[in-house]
């Protein structure tokens, strides 16, 4: 199955620099680096793995300090603390992200999947790399509270880190440049592809949706995908899908343009592994799918900046959903659901 | 299935080597004018003397007045200046590769640009950034000025942070204020690039003997002045990309930057 993803690799995106050499490429059967090869059905990445080549010590690397407190002021919170893997990287059941000190912030921690065809992060897209995203988590108030001078203080006086770090890097002290490229070897690596829905549209093992599932597929291509495009399930734009009449508490898009015409627009989120990642929302507002489906069928509420796709010319704002449909919709994003994803021993913190 | 061929790890080599070609490309900038191996190349120094109007800056003490007659004592004052360009009477330059510096008024080590490697000739102007162009504000982790540890990077809402000024005034309504600039995306593009002119016609000539020096001075007040005049009181903070930068970058686009004079040496 692995060596389909690879031949129709050679035949796409690295098509060209591999094409000479196409005959003679096997790659092992289990990558040493997760997500170093990319799925034959994505588009073309943002983050390219040549920018920051896959290597296992450095990856590795990026592992322990996703999953080290001491990246926290108080040493009591790690990125996997928020993002878990278990639900893809989001954070169960919670509605608000939660910091040192039980802080809350003010929005609800997304998965972390696919980064690599990201250009802009965050509900906002504040952030606009993935190598230098971690600053954000790190220094924020309410998440870790720490400054990046503290973290290379304490890496540096670690006793086994520096070592590490020299492997990757040649010799130390360790710098932001090499605890970014790091942390990115690791978050780039989270490649979601192998859900049932990816196994079917690959033509992988004889896997097809069930009639149920494949109804709820077409439904999403006609009524969701102008918004949760591709096979990422986004088009990667803000869009306000009618939460709220005013936006005070959060006014998403436009806390980082400071436009009036951005004010309620959130990054349109991803539908992959949607079934794991409740709450739903920039606030975690809704914790299950079916209110999610109510929301666009009846919830919708009108707004300056409200998307045209949920302003029909006549009828009720929002996307009018029989419950046959909500059902056939639901029972379709669960096929985005990536076991391998979530159970991949090499995404998980090491003893 | 785990094969592993001679020629399949000729092509790992042969892909490995493309790839690396390729990053290297990324980061050379090749200078505009062709330069062959033998071109001769020389140095020159810039001083940058920052000052409040006619007095030399001195941190946190000295007390200043302004033209509409504020008090106020500076705490910090930060500055990245980048691409610098030395242009020639016929209108060639050379762009200076890799070109980022952090100036730190608290740091004396930062006040001289040491700049290496260009062509021999006669140059009649200079242009440089003050700030960080787009492109570098949202690559990824950068090393040297551009370090995001130098605490000049907002990390909400990225990009760097192209001048820092901050101290007290018993106007300012908390009697401290703060003026962080940055943004690189209209309508609020803060970057600003100027040509401070040589005086009388002077001329920097790059030599392989000589060690010319740029003496620059870099006035705080004109942040403080110019098309909008800053008082303490009602504009005391800026504090991300956005209108209170745009107004202040313009105020120090004109005439923060006088090259004061240029030794031969
Ligand atoms: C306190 C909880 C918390 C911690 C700790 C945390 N995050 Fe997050 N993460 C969030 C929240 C909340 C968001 C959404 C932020 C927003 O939209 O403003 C987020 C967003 C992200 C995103 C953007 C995902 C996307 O699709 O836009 C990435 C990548 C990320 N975090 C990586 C990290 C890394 C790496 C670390 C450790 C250095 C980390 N996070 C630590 C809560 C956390
Ligand atoms: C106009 C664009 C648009 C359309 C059409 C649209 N969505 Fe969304 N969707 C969004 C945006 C934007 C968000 C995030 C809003 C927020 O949090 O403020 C979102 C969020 C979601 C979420 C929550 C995901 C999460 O991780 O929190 C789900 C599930 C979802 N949409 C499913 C659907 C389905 C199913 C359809 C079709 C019936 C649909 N959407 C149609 C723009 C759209």
């Amino acid at each position: 199955m692995r060596r389909t993803i690879a031949a129709s690799l050679a035949g796409g995106l690295a098509g060209l620099l591999l094409a000479a050499c196409h005959a003679d490429v096997t790659l092992p059967a289990e990558p040493v680096v997760p997500g170093a090869v990319l799925p034959a059905n994505f588009p073309a990445p943002v983050y390219a793995p040549d920018a920051n080549p896959p290597s296992a010590a450095a990856f590795a690397l990026g592992r322990s300090l996703f999953y080290d407190e001491r990246l926290s002021r108080d040493g009591s919170v790690s990125c996997g603390s928020c993002h878990q893997q278990a639900v893809a990287f989001a954070d169960d059941g919670q509605r608000l992200s939660q910091g040192v000190r039980k802080q809350l912030g003010t929005r609800n921690t997304p998965a972390l999947q696919n980064l690599r065809w990201k250009s802009e992060f965050f509900w906002d897209g504040g952030p606009k790399n993935i190598e230098t995203l971690p600053l954000a988590p790190i220094t924020n108030p309410v998440e870790m509270d720490e400054t990046l001078a503290n973290v290379l203080r304490k890496l540096n006086a670690d006793t086994d880190y520096p070592r590490r770090f020299a492997q990757v890097f040649g010799s130390g002290p360790i710098d932001s440049y090499q605890l970014l490229r790091a942390l990115a070897q690791f978050t780039a690596a989270l490649t979601s592809a192998n859900s049932r829905y990816d196994q079917a549209v690959r033509g992988e093992g004889g896997v097809v949706l069930t009639a149920a599932e494949q109804r709820g597929r077409t439904l999403v291509a006609q009524k969701c995908a102008s918004c949760h495009a591709t096979d990422l399930f986004t088009d990667e734009t803000y869009r306000n899908n009618g939460l709220n009449a005013s936006f005070e508490a959060d006014s998403g898009r436009a806390h980082i343009t400071s436009r009036v015409t951005d004010v309620g627009r959130f990054k349109v989120p991803s539908l992959r592994n949607v079934e794991l990642t409740k709450p739903y929302m920039h606030d975690g507002r809704f914790a299950t799918l079916e209110q999610v489906l109510a929301h666009y069928d009846h919830g919708v509420v009108a707004s300056p900046t409200l998307d045209a796709a949920l302003r029909p010319t006549s009828g009720p704002l929002g996307i009018p959903l029989t419950t046959a449909e909500q059902t056939d919709i639901i029972a379709f994003l669960r096929t985005l659901t990536d076991q391998d994803f979530i159970r991949d021993q090499r995404l998980a913190e090491q003893p | 299935m785990k094969r592993f061929s001679v020629s399949t790890f000729a092509c790992t080599l042969a892909i490995a080597a493309l790839s690396f070609t390729g990053c290297k490309k990324d980061k050379e900038v090749l200078p505009t004018t062709p330069t062959g191996p033998t071109t001769q190349t020389g140095t020159l120094d810039i001083e940058l003397d920052q000052r409040v109007g006619n007095t030399p800056l001195v941190l946190a003490t000295q007390t200043y007045t302004t033209p509409t007659g504020d008090q106020f004592r500076v705490t910090k004052f930060n500055y990245y200046l980048s691409n610098i360009k030395l242009t020639r009477a016929d209108g060639s330059e050379y762009v200076q590769p890799e070109s980022y510096y952090l100036v730190e008024a608290e740091d004396n080590a930062t006040h001289r640009l040491a700049i290496k490697d260009i062509p021999v000739g006669d140059y009649t102007g200079i242009t440089f950034t003050i700030g960080v162009d787009s492109a570098r504000n949202v690559s990824g982790a950068q090393k040297g000025a551009l370090d995001p540890n130098e605490g000049m990077f907002w990390s909400w809402n990225f990009g760097y942070i192209f001048t820092k000024l901050e101290g007290f005034s018993p106007q300012a309504p908390t009697g401290a204020f703060t003026y962080h600039i940055g943004g690189f995306k209209k309508p609020y593009d803060a970057v600003r690039t100027v040509s401070p002119a040589f005086r009388n016609g002077a001329k920097l000539l790059i030599r392989t003997d000589h060690a010319p020096e740029i003496h620059m001075t870099v006035d705080v007040l004109k942040m403080l002045t110019g098309a909008t005049t800053v008082r303490f009181a009602t504009f005391a903070t800026s504090h991300s990309a956005g209108p209170n930068a745009m107004l202040l970058a313009n105020n120090y686009a004109q005439g923060m930057f006088v090259v004061d004079h240029i030794h031969a040496n």
